[in-house]
């Protein structure tokens, strides 16, 4: 039997596909009942309103049972609330060979700053604009870059 | 004056309306990052939403879940304030009541998180977060489009003076609340005094104030609505993608 723990930190974003939802920072707890061998693991959203949810909780049942973990359970919380700062430095770097440019640290505060400069993905140019600060999914702005032309998301500080 | 049920229900009808109003905007925006935009505001409403009403369900504990509360209540069952139910409008007035919403939403958020109900503590922490970029966003085009062409200012201006008689309602008094709402307005105030500054606009004037939405006197405009959002659950209840 694969370690529980594993075997859920190996589920893959069903959004980001490059990306783990370990190393994305969703994944927050997983426990094994030592006498029951009940699995309970513990997640949540990056949004409020991510509809990705309901296939991550199946995806991570799934990831269980094929590790050898029938009884598990999926629980999700709120608090504390998901930050881009829980991103991994491993995740990051995923994110970035997809082309997907990753977060800067959030300001303090909570104050959420959009002036910051994005680096284009493709060829590491700083210059580049946002088109929308909402992308394909509900943690991605749509930004192009002005010096290769290219269009790329960015996954927003939160 | 209102028990936390109350409470939190009007919040979460508040969210519920407005991104069904949001969403109505899909494929119809004036631009296809303005059509992804206003989705992605609609979806967040609709996530602080649904955990708003679940937990109204439970304070309640009369067996009515997220589902029950959004799609079997009739129009004089909900407590969202009457701001979100207007119809959307033209861009412009759409862009005042997501301005408005946020700027109200926002502190109110901030003030949840820190409020002694711990579940609503964790749903504000949560939403603010999002409602920041909403009050960007909103602020963005009320500056763009006051600030730009004699056409974009006077339709601009035209909407907040349709629109800021309805954000009177959201700052009703109510001290029994996990927060009271009247403690909001002056951060409310001051947002919005920078952004109309900003924008070349002018603040109307307050005089009239309607209201009723927290009790459930609604506009004719929420039955409408309702109709459409709830038709499909009623005509096939308890039906799963």
């Amino acid at each position: 039997m694969v370690n529980p723990r594993e075997a859920a930190a190996s589920v893959v974003d069903p959004e980001i596909r490059v990306i783990t939802i370990d190393e994305l920072g969703i994944l927050r707890a997983v426990e094994e009942d030592p006498a029951s061998g009940r699995v309970t693991v513990t997640i949540t959203p990056t949004y409020t309103g991510c509809p990705a949810m309901d296939v991550i909780r199946a995806d991570i049942r799934r990831a269980l049972a094929v590790a050898g973990h029938a009884d598990a359970e999926v629980r999700t919380v709120f608090s504390p609330p998901w930050s881009t700062d829980w991103i991994s430095d491993g995740g990051r770097a995923k994110l970035a060979a997809a082309g997907i440019a990753p977060p800067a640290p959030v300001p303090a505060a909570g104050v959420v700053s959009l002036t910051l400069a994005v680096r284009c993905p493709q060829c590491g140019s700083p210059e580049t604009e946002q088109v929308s600060r909402f992308g394909s999914t509900a943690c991605k702005a749509l930004w192009r870059c002005r010096s290769c032309s290219e269009p790329f998301d960015h996954l927003k500080a939160l | 004056m209102n028990g936390p049920f109350d409470f939190t229900l009007g919040l979460g009808d508040d969210a519920l309306i407005a991104a069904q109003r949001l969403a109505e905007w899909t494929t119809r925006a004036p631009e296809m990052e303005e059509d992804v935009a206003l989705a992605n505001i609609a979806l967040d409403q609709l996530g602080a939403a649904r955990l708003l009403l679940s937990y109204a369900g439970e304070l309640e504990s009369a067996g009515r879940d997220e589902d029950a509360l959004a799609y079997l209540r009739d129009d004089r069952e909900f407590r969202n304030a009457l701001l979100v139910e207007l119809p959307n409008g033209d861009f412009a007035v759409t862009m005042a009541k997501l301005f408005f919403l946020a700027a109200y939403q926002l502190p109110l958020y901030t003030a949840l998180a820190g409020c002694a109900d711990e579940r609503l503590a964790a749903i504000g922490a949560k939403a603010r977060k999002e409602s920041a970029y909403h009050l960007d966003h909103g602020a963005l085009w009320v500056k763009r489009l006051g600030d730009g062409t004699e056409e974009s200012h006077r339709r601009m201006q035209a909407a907040v003076d349709q629109v800021w008689p309805y954000t009177h309602e959201l700052f009703a008094a109510d001290p029994a609340a996990p927060v009271d709402p009247a403690t909001l307005r002056p951060a409310f105030d001051e947002t919005v005094g920078a952004v109309l500054a900003e924008a070349t606009l002018t603040l109307p004037g307050s005089g009239w104030a309607p209201a009723g939405g927290r009790t459930g006197v609604h506009t004719e405009h929420l039955a409408y609505l309702l109709a459409e959002m709830q038709v499909l659950h009623r005509a096939h209840p308890g039906a799963q993608w």
